[in-house]
């Protein structure tokens, strides 16, 4: 949003020195020194190429993490895709994924519109407290949470997974729709309640598709929460029921398991793939009306 | 909300006697009902259980909490955590600062990719993060590697407080560029400009009007970063070792290993504690939004 001013001011800083011609130096008022740049590149490579390490890996012929790796095969990518281990980690982790994005996110809106709707003071507290996995360390919630569903038989089923994933996704989903809430007009829904719409109705035609946005990324949040999850999953784990991330974990530290490159590399490129896609068809758009605006 | 206010008062009280009252009031806390149920059920009461249990076993008292200070391991491993986490705030500050700053000056086309840039690791798996590093900082892996080449020898990154620093800068190095970038953005750059206009040169203008104005974004983002690197498991557990432990492994042991709920129950409510004062403390210097968008982006990689 704060692009077209900047695009907008840094040419006009150009041309202006560019008629006071013999004024001090030929270089734009302001520029962006040239070390900084390079500090940008090392630190953005900082970002991306470490991670990267895991695709090379991912084709190793060997049964170890030595790299590079001597010879080459896609076994690992046959064992992620045909090892049940494997399949039934990915199976669990994509339900209950969806069971916590669908739970979560109607939980969440509910509870966003309700804070947004409140005027009492307890709204803050009320809106702190639901804030807390958020910002609680992942293992004290993981600790505690073992313990108490050790007695409830919570460990090791899909019903405590939810349970705690769906917990820990509510932030997300309550921040994520509070900001497109902020720009909400509550008058709109007494206007439709006036012209004989009952509240949820009013609600649906009206708030709802105003705020869709804050809610559909709420939910992708939600289920990617769930989806990463390691450090409460770990203690939750049992042997007939694990989730992806705890089996790459303990592929990691215990089983020295060159699958979990694969399914790294395969995560990796997902991931950069569903970031890029975006941004690219956005640059693209924006080259197209650029030239048309030449044209 | 003061014109809702003031609409709601002035309609006639008979008019539509429900309408209001059930639109706001009674009905705005029902709908948050349930998640507090839920909230309540999956983690509250399970913290409250933990810290219950801390100051009642073996024996009603504090002494669980005595026996942090005293056991010898707990204090060591906490200043441990402690310095660790500072020093990967200070390194994720001095790389994210000039990297969030280049983002608010550099072209549409750039900062796209410069903000990608910080995304992708972002919403990439933190396992798949850290098992990465574990592979570059293996025994004749490839920093082992480099470094052998250069003449030093024998400098295995794996199992030292160096790795888990090194991967662990790497890991948050989002959660202090998001926040400084919102707050750097913030900064109207014409000031910067009148500065030099009176005669400053760029790099004083720069660090008597643009550092000051970006504190807030500093100080956010480093407590978030300080808060989450202290409590944080998974890059300690894949490439830390027991002999470098830190305060979240302790925790885990305590209960995995040791079945010493009560001792876990004490060293989990410190901690709580310890990270939610930091939390709050972030929310009065740099405005607690910047520091919860930043983690939200971050989908919380604890």
């Amino acid at each position: 949003m704060s692009a077209p001013p900047q695009d907008r001011t840094r040419p006009a800083a150009t041309t202006r020195t560019g008629h006071s011609a013999p004024r001090r130096s030929r270089r734009p008022v302001d520029s962006v020194p040239v070390w900084l740049k390079a500090v940008g590149v090392v630190v953005a490579a900082l970002f991306v190429l470490p991670t990267l390490v895991v695709v090379p890996m991912s084709f190793t012929a060997g049964g170890t993490f030595r790299f590079p790796p001597a010879e080459l095969s896609t076994q690992w990518y046959e064992s992620f895709f045909t090892d049940p281990r494997w399949t039934a980690a990915v199976g669990n982790t994509v339900q209950v994924a969806l069971t916590v994005m669908v739970l979560a996110t109607v939980l969440g809106t509910a509870a966003a519109v309700g804070l947004s709707r409140m005027r009492s003071r307890w709204a803050g507290l009320l809106r702190a407290t639901l804030m807390l996995p958020l910002v609680s360390p992942g293992i004290v919630i993981a600790v505690a949470v073992y313990v108490s569903y050790l007695q409830w038989r919570l460990v090791g089923t899909f019903g405590g997974y939810v349970l705690v994933h769906t917990a820990m996704a509510i932030p997300f989903v309550l921040v994520s729709v509070g900001a497109s809430l902020g720009g909400f007009d509550n008058r709109l829904l007494l206007a439709a309640q006036s012209l004989g719409a009952t509240p949820w109705r009013a609600f649906r035609t009206v708030q709802l598709r105003l705020i869709a946005p804050g809610v559909v990324s709420g939910a992708v949040f939600a289920f990617v929460t769930s989806l990463d999850e390691v450090v409460v999953a770990l203690f939750l784990r049992a042997p007939q029921f694990e989730t992806l991330p705890v089996r790459m974990f303990n592929s990691v530290t215990v089983e020295i398991d060159p699958t979990v490159a694969a399914a790294s590399s395969m995560l990796v490129v997902l991931v950069t793939a569903l970031i890029l896609f975006p941004q690219v068809f956005r640059l693209l758009r924006r080259r197209r009306s650029n030239g048309k605006a030449m044209s | 909300m003061s014109a809702m206010t003031t609409t709601t008062r002035t309609s006639p009280p008979g008019a539509a006697p429900r309408r209001p009252r059930g639109g706001r009031g009674r009905g705005a806390g029902a709908l948050v009902v349930p998640a507090l149920a839920l909230m309540g059920a999956a983690v509250l009461l399970p913290l409250f259980l933990s810290f219950l249990r801390s100051v009642t076993e073996p024996s009603p008292g504090l002494s669980n909490y005595a026996a942090l200070l005293t056991d010898g391991v707990t204090l060591t491993i906490f200043s441990r955590t402690v310095l660790v986490a500072a020093a990967v705030t200070l390194a994720t500050l001095v790389i994210g600062y000039p990297y969030a700053y280049l983002m608010t000056r550099v072209g549409g086309t750039a900062r796209l990719l410069m903000v990608a840039a910080v995304l992708v690791p972002f919403w990439t798996s933190m396992t798949a993060r850290n098992f990465a590093w574990l592979i570059l900082e293996q025994r004749e892996g490839p920093i082992d590697r480099a470094l052998q080449t250069i003449g030093i020898d024998g400098a295995v990154l794996l199992g030292s407080a160096w790795g888990v620093g090194l991967a662990m800068t790497q890991v948050m190095l989002p959660f202090m560029v998001l926040p400084l970038y919102s707050a750097m953005s913030g900064i109207d750059r014409k000031l910067l400009l009148a500065a030099q206009g009176l005669g400053s040169r760029p790099l004083t203008a720069f660090r008597r009007v643009f550092l000051p104005l970006s504190r807030g974004g500093m100080i956010s983002g480093g407590i978030l970063v300080f808060a989450l690197s202290s409590g944080f498991y998974v890059t300690p557990a894949i490439l830390g070792s027991p002999q470098q432990s830190m305060v979240a492994q302790l925790l885990a042991q305590r209960t995995n290993q040791l079945l010493d709920f009560a001792a876990a129950g004490a060293l989990g409510t410190v901690v709580l504690v310890f990270t939610l004062l930091l939390v709050s403390l972030a929310g009065r210097f740099g405005g607690s939004a910047t520091a919860l968008g930043g983690a939200v982006q971050a989908k919380g990689g604890r």
